[in-house]
């Protein structure tokens, strides 16, 4: 009895400190037209690193969605970082946070890690991509990428940001399962800086304005 | 005329219908990388497959799925089948009663919300507020 007595004062309380806030938040939205919110397209992400049946994908009402693990449990020991699964897999595994297996059945052969950068001059003034095959071969094979995504010859390929955002080349991993491509992530990619005195080249359309 | 009239009215319908399916997607805030697989599942009355990429990246490389099982990077392009699974393909070749818990775990693979498409869950593409754009000189 005392214990219910106690749930429901908490309860006035509670009611009593939040009502005033709510009615004007309520008054302030009702003037605006819900045409003109405040943000029209952007979604933040909700919590991070949700359990399966919270994450809009698995089903709450199968039993075996509760047995899998939840994220949250699993990152508690990894390197963590801003964006993707909010895991630094790179930084996690040099550490030695997780040891994952280079082959199906375990033991075998450690992986053949290839120490070689490759840059990639950068139309603009975005800084130039340095291509690292160490943390490319830390977690993939030659085989992965050379020849069908890339062919293994410097400056052989065509790229280009918007293709990389369709997914292709960089963008057959990044952006899926390997980093995502978002403001935060930018410079992981575009690393080294444009040499001292470098300046972004004029369009043609006002190179010849005449009015300028 | 009028019949121009409902078929328009009738294809916004159906956008609006599309747009309304879409949504619960869209608001969903799985684990990145996640893969929903549902070519056949649902059609099978099966509820659409789950793989965790992260869960199995913290116990494999890349290398072991992608070169030496031979999964093709792209979601639902695999053509998976529970008679392929039980012959030791795909899936089948871990989840074995070897090296992780048998097939006959079905709700644990089977573990989406019914209907939802095949997709790569918080990708790049699927994330943009507006389709993506396509460079000036792309042809
Ligand atoms: C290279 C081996 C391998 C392959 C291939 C593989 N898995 Fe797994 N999977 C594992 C291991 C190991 C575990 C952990 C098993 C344990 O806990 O005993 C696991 C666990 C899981 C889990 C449970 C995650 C949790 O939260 O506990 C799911 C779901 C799963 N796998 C789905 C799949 C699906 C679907 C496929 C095929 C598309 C697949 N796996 C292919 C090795 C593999
Ligand atoms: C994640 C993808 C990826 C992996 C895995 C990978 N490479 Fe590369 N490789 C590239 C890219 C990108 C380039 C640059 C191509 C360009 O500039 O057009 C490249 C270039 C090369 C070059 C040309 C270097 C030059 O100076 O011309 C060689 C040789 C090469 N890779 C060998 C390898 C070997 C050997 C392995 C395995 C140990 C490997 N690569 C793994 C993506 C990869
Ligand atoms: C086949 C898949 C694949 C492709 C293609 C690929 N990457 Fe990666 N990349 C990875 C993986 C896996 C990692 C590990 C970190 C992670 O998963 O976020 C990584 C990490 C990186 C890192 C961080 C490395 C470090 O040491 O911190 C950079 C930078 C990078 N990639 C750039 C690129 C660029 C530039 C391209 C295109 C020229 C490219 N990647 C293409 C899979 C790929
Ligand atoms: C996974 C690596 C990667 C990430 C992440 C990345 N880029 Fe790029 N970006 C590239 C590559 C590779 C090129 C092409 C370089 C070349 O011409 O060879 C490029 C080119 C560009 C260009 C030059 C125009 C063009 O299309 O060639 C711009 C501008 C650019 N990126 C902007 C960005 C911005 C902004 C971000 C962050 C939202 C970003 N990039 C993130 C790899 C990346
Ligand atoms: C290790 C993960 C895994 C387990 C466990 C699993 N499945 Fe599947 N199953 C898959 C994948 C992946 C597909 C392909 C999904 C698709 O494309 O729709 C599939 C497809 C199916 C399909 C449709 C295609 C076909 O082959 O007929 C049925 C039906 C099915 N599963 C039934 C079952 C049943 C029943 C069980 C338990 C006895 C089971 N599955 C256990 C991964 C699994
Ligand atoms: C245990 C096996 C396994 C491991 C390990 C694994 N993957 Fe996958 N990957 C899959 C499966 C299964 C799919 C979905 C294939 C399908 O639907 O047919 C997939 C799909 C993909 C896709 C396709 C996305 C698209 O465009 O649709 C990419 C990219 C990818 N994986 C990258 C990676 C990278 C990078 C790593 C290492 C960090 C990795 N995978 C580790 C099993 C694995």
């Amino acid at each position: 009895m005392k214990k219910l007595m106690l749930v429901g004062v908490v309860l006035l309380v509670a009611a009593l400190v939040s009502t005033p806030a709510v009615v004007m938040a309520a008054d302030a939205e009702a003037a605006v037209s819900s045409a003109n919110t405040f943000n029209r397209l952007l979604q933040k992400p909700a919590e991070k690193n949700l359990p399966p049946a919270e994450d809009g994908i698995h089903d709450a009402e199968n039993d075996n969605t509760y047995v899998l693990q939840p994220p949250k449990i699993a990152f508690d020991s990894l390197v963590r970082s801003d964006f993707g699964n909010y895991v630094d897999w790179i930084k996690s595994l040099r550490e030695q946070k997780i040891s994952p297996r280079t082959e199906r059945m375990g033991g075998g052969e450690e992986a053949m890690i290839m120490d070689l950068d490759i840059i990639r001059e950068v139309r603009g003034s975005m800084p130039n991509v340095v291509f690292p095959h160490k943390g490319h071969t830390e977690w993939l094979q030659c085989s992965n990428c050379h020849p069908d995504i890339f062919i293994p010859q410097q400056g052989a390929n065509r790229m280009n940001m918007a293709g990389i955002l369709l997914g292709q080349k960089c963008g057959v991993c990044h952006g899926k399962v390997s980093f995502p491509i978002v403001t935060t992530t930018c410079r992981l990619c575009h690393s080294q800086a444009k040499p001292e005195g470098w300046a972004p080249g004029k369009s043609a359309a006002s190179v010849d304005n005449p009015w300028q | 005329m009028k019949i121009k009239g409902l078929v328009k009215s009738m294809r916004y319908a159906l956008i609006g219908g599309v747009l309304a399916l879409l949504l619960p997607f869209s608001a969903s805030h799985a684990e990145y990388g996640d893969v929903v697989i549902n070519n056949y599942a649902d059609a099978a009355g099966m509820r659409p497959v789950v793989f965790p990429h992260w869960y199995h990246r913290i116990r494999f490389r890349c290398k072991v799925c992608h070169a030496d099982l031979g999964f093709a990077f792209k979601a639902g392009g695999n053509d998976i089948t529970m008679e392929k699974i039980i012959d030791g393909q795909f899936c089948g070749a871990c989840h074995n009663g070897e090296i992780a818990w048998s097939i006959e775990n079905c709700g644990m693979c089977h573990s989406g919300i019914p209907n939802t498409p095949t997709q790569i869950h918080g990708s790049t593409v699927q994330r943009l507020v507006a389709p993506s754009y396509k460079s000036m000189n792309a042809k």
